[in-house]
């Protein structure tokens, strides 16, 4: 029984608790993606730095925080500076949307050349990211390192393995369970969510029955930058920030988006998760976790690991291709392509 | 088009190689000779991949994002053509590391068959689930072991299985064809959804690519680098040893030594234009065709080209494989160049919307307008730095040598190449969108 209980324990510290947080942040990226894409009809490559910024954003305000001495410990203090963060790329977003964007809506440019214009777009942030706070590793994460350690969770339960559960884990997925109940309840119940709601699914019929569409960009340009910080954030929090790796997390946040159903908010968060999961799940060496399940004498000799941790950007692009290949619309998606 | 505006877009489009030439020539008098001629190389290549790019985008309105990946087996390629193979390692582990390759092509293909031929139900999904799952631990256990005696084979010089030592020229051809196999998967995949899709899978591809040519060792050695690649031109130090070289070098009145750098630089040039004006004249041949006026027409109005009944998704999986396979052809000749192969140097913005930036500011659809931008944005990219500090020092010429902000400032020069990349792609679009050479 206590074999059961160690690989169950095991299993959570290594693959859930790590996968329940990834795929938090993923789904909050997603979702971005995805409302953009619903809104303006187009894939966002600059994304992955948007949340670049946005984090930057925040690193700045929380090391004026931690010069001035204020601090909310046992939380980070990055919490606190997290709403500046926030309004600094909003009103970036908003710059760009009026500068750049808002003139390809007018002249019905195709989403290709969106794409296109958001890959300039995304070389302007990069700069902007690296020039003002450098391309190296940064950790910005303060405050009480764990909400419980793996010695005290052995000392309580008397198992030999522990779940070491972090705090900035713990705060990943209690945000983005608080950010996504707010979206939803924007969505569904307020007049602006359900305009925004109208517009995506019908653009003419919106329009004639007196949408301002132009709100309805600001408005998705505003959700999406706050997610795009909020998940740049968490996941520097958790990880530490390195500008590179936002790049990187483009293909598992569209990944995420598309096995949903690009535009489908619901789908993004059931996506952010599939990938989280998989990717981690098929990572994870299971050597010891089989040890504690089999009698002595068959437990395995090599590591059990399905894929090396270098191929995890192959889960993502292997699920994506999966769908691409049996329901283009996404598990959540319309039939229609 | 009247024959007189047609002389005066020729007119223009000679006016703007000339000044182009005439910036390489300058930074050859300022700078130095032996670096002009580096760029020029340089930008030779990046015409080559814009042209690539062109030919998919411009043609067909096809966006891809993997330009990095396609480079990246074309250099790859040039590693297994031209390097001397390693028998040892060949006999420590090759047979295994042929088995598995072949049990997953068996298995690629056996599911493929079942999906398509197998009535759909429950079982087909069973059946496809067990063929998959079993190829890939069946495939496992001849790969591993192999991939480990590969690996010990002299470690710090070899460590993989080499290539076929063939004259490295050859790969210039094997890595377009390499890369028109890759494209050809991914296209079957993407194509004939959203436009977005092919974007992003596209992307994804490109990494995966890195991420294998990165950690497979025993393929081309991985971040090690495999180096010391044989050439397709003389050596400097055979050269300077020439009587009849050293003559030449001193009709010239110049050293040996110096000569000898630029005569290869040049051999190199003379290489990459004969490719450039090779690829330039098919695809100058293909856009005037009746295929370049089909593909025109299904790029403006697919729905009225499949009303026409032309197949669509088939002639885009067509442009696409050839236009990947040029940059393919490119990324060979880039190692060639290198004389090495390294991966980690294979970064996103330097390869893939780097490119992107010279089809769209040469003019998307123009083959000659896609050369232009492959040379002014290689310039601009190389001689943004140069420039950069320029401005640097001379904007904070008025700050303490050792103040905090102007070292901050000076180190982050580097950056605003990102910048000037970005705001050019961004105002091109804008402002002019058919770019500097606009499409006929």
């Amino acid at each position: 029984m206590d074999g059961i209980l160690n690989a169950l324990v095991l299993l959570s510290n290594f693959v859930i608790v790590p996968a329940m947080a990834y795929g938090s942040q993923l789904a909050l990226g997603a979702l971005a993606v995805t409302l953009i894409y619903a809104i303006l009809r187009f894939s966002d490559f600059a994304q992955g730095d948007t949340m670049a910024f946005g984090a930057m954003a925040t690193i700045l305000f929380t090391w004026v925080l931690q010069y001035w001495d204020v601090s909310i410990s046992p939380l980070p203090t990055a919490l606190l500076a997290l709403p500046f963060g926030v309004l600094c790329t909003v009103a970036l977003c908003l710059l760009i949307d009026r500068w750049v964007y808002r003139f390809y809506r007018r002249v019905k440019a195709k989403p290709e050349v969106l794409m296109i214009v958001s890959v300039g777009v995304m070389f302007v942030y990069n700069s902007v990211v690296r020039f003002i706070i450098g391309p190296g590793d940064r950790w910005f994460v303060d405050g009480q390192r764990f909400i419980i350690t793996a010695p005290a969770f052995k000392r309580l339960s008397g198992l030999d393995e522990g779940v070491a559960f972090k705090t900035t884990q713990g705060l990943t997925i209690l945000t983005a369970v608080i950010v996504v109940a707010a979206l939803f309840w924007f969505l569904n119940r307020t007049r602006t969510g359900k305009s925004m709601r109208a517009y995506s699914d019908n653009e003419d019929l919106a329009l004639l029955s007196g949408i301002d569409p132009e709100r309805v960009v600001r408005t998705t340009w505003i959700i999406a930058a706050a997610l795009a910080t909020i998940a740049g954030v968490l996941y520097g929090l958790d990880k530490s920030f390195k500008p590179f790796t936002y790049f990187n997390l483009l293909l598992p946040i569209f990944a995420s988006a598309i096995v949903g159903g690009l535009g489908n908010p619901l789908g993004a968060i059931a996506g952010g998760f599939t990938i989280a999961f998989s990717e981690i799940a098929l990572t994870y060496a299971y050597r010891k976790f089989l040890a504690y399940l089999t009698p002595g004498e068959w437990a395995p000799q090599g590591l059990v690991q399905l894929l090396s941790t270098d191929y995890k950007f192959a889960v993502s692009f292997v699920i994506l291709v999966l769908v691409l290949l049996l329901r283009p619309t996404g598990i959540f998606g319309r039939r229609s392509p | 088009m009247n024959p007189a505006a047609h002389r005066r877009e020729n007119m223009r489009t000679i006016c703007m190689f000339a000044a182009m030439f005439a910036a390489l020539a300058l930074v050859g008098v300022i700078q130095s000779l032996p670096l002009a001629l580096t760029i020029l190389n340089l930008c030779l290549i990046s015409a080559i991949m814009s042209l690539g790019v062109n030919i998919q985008w411009g043609y067909a309105g096809l966006v891809n994002f993997g330009v990095l990946g396609f480079a990246a087996l074309g250099g790859v390629t040039a590693v297994l053509v031209s390097v001397a193979p390693v028998p040892a390692a060949w006999g420590a582990g090759g047979a295994g590391v042929i088995v598995a390759l072949a049990i997953s092509l068996a298995t690629i293909l056996a599911a493929v068959f079942v999906a398509r031929r197998a009535p759909a139900g429950v079982p087909r999904k069973l059946l496809l689930a067990f063929i998959i799952i079993g190829g890939y631990f069946l495939a496992r256990a001849f790969f591993f072991p192999a991939v480990e005696a590969i690996e010990a084979v002299d470690p710090t010089k070899a460590g993989f299985l080499g290539g076929l030592g063939l004259p490295i020229l050859l790969s210039w051809v094997a890595g377009g064809l390499f890369a028109a196999a890759v494209a050809w998967a991914i296209g079957k995949i993407a194509l004939g959804l959203r436009a977005d899709y092919l974007a992003i899978a596209t992307l994804g591809i490109s990494e995966i690519i890195i991420a294998v040519l990165k950690n497979e060792d025993w393929l081309a050695r991985g971040v090690k680098n495999v180096s010391g690649l044989p050439r397709p031109v003389p050596y400097e130090v055979d050269l300077q040893q020439a009587p009849w070289f050293r003559d030449w070098a001193a009709l010239l009145g110049v050293s040996p030594v110096e000569f000898s750098s630029i005569f290869v630089k040049l051999c190199y040039a003379g290489l990459f234009a004969i490719v450039l004006l090779v690829v330039l004249w098919f695809s100058g041949r293909a856009l005037h065709s009746p295929w370049g006026r089909m593909m025109r027409a299904i790029r403006d109005n697919e729905l009225a080209a499949s009303a026409m009944g032309k197949d669509v998704t088939g002639r885009h999986l067509q442009v696409f494989i050839l236009g990947s396979a040029v940059v393919g052809v490119a990324g060979a000749m880039l190692t060639t160049l290198d004389g090495q192969f390294t991966p980690a140097s294979y970064q996103p913005l330097r390869f893939t919307f780097i490119i992107w930036v010279m089809v769209i500011v040469g003019g998307s659809g123009n083959n000659r307008g896609a050369v232009l931008g492959g040379f002014v944005i290689w310039f601009f990219w190389v001689e943004a730095e140069p420039i950069g500090l320029w401005v640097m020092e001379l904007l904070t010429s008025g700050f303490a040598q050792d103040s905090p902000l102007r070292r901050h400032l000076m180190e982050s020069a580097a950056h605003m190449r990102h910048m000037v990349m970005g705001v050019i792609l961004l105002m091109v679009l804008r402002f002019s969108p058919r770019g500097l050479i606009p499409e006929r």
